[in-house]
């Protein structure tokens, strides 16, 4: 219950960052793409803001035993660059690039009602089932 | 140059950081939004599921309270109809197969200094400028 309510929290924190920074919005994050046209830098200061407050903090936390509402910290084991990380970066790339949405901007847009956003999403949702398939096609 | 939102950018980007910092303090997890979003859609209880319901409800729940208080959503959809659903399976493929997004490898991999975020984000990074820069200045 308690680590249901700080993910509540934490959620509503990263949900109001995405909408003030307007990183919500796909125009700002294909001018940020758009290198050629009419460039918007926002996106750069959203992410560098970000990674400074995470890169002084992160390594703080996990210098602690374990965190404050769990017995142990849960983080990716994995090291090696493999196939699946690269070719699923440059997927996700193709799609970023396409509608300038990427996961949390597309869940918290559900907010707006607009019909694309769901429409996104929903397709989204599809593409984890397939991603999940390909997965375990890889691993054998 | 688009008129970058300065203000926004950074108060936004440091409250997506400070979310990420207390997800990993508190629950010791990464706040990855495609790896939170897996959990919920292949209803995972072995992993938690009622922390990651929370945090995505969280997350729309900050953008309706940013409509509520601050204003109308900024909103610009860039795509619609096919090419937005093509976007959506790539987006929801591409970051079950490459773990992550630009929340789960751009801002808090990167914090862990994770050679495979490094990778992921400048792959994903370089192929949605190419994906812009091809749909905007090439196909059209």
């Amino acid at each position: 219950m308690k680590s249901a309510i700080a993910a509540l929290i934490c959620g509503i924190l990263f949900g109001l960052g995405l909408s003030i920074s307007e990183m919500i919005n796909p125009a700002r994050v294909i001018g940020f793409l758009d290198v050629a046209g009419d460039w918007d830098l926002t996106l750069m200061l959203v992410m560098g803001s970000a990674l400074i407050v995470t890169v002084v903090g992160f390594p703080l936390i996990t210098r602690k035993a374990h965190p404050l509402l769990a017995d142990k910290f849960s983080l990716p084991t994995k090291t090696e660059l493999d196939m699946p990380l690269i070719s699923g970066a440059v997927l996700f790339g193709i799609g970023w690039g396409l509608a300038g949405l990427c996961p949390g901007p597309a869940l918290a847009g559900m907010a707006s009602l607009e019909p694309g956003i769901f429409l996104f999403v929903a397709a989204m949702i599809a593409g984890q089932y397939i991603g999940i398939r390909l997965e375990k096609a890889f691993a054998r | 140059m688009i008129e970058p939102n300065v203000a926004g950018g950074l108060i936004g980007g440091a409250l997506i950081g400070i979310s990420s910092v207390l997800m990993l303090l508190l629950l010791g997890r990464i706040t990855g939004i495609a790896g939170i979003l897996t959990g919920v859609i292949t209803w995972n209880k072995a992993d938690g599921l009622s922390w990651r319901m929370a945090f995505v409800a969280g997350l729309v729940l900050g953008a309706v309270l940013y409509q509520l208080f601050v204003g109308p959503l900024p909103l610009q959809m860039q795509a619609s109809g096919p090419l937005l659903i093509v976007a959506g399976l790539l987006v929801g493929m591409g970051t079950r197969l490459g773990s992550g997004c630009t929340s789960g490898h751009g801002v808090c991999g990167i914090a862990r200094r994770s050679p495979r975020s490094f990778a992921s984000t400048a792959t994903f990074m370089v192929v949605a400028v190419v994906t812009v820069f091809v749909m905007r200045h090439v196909l059209s």
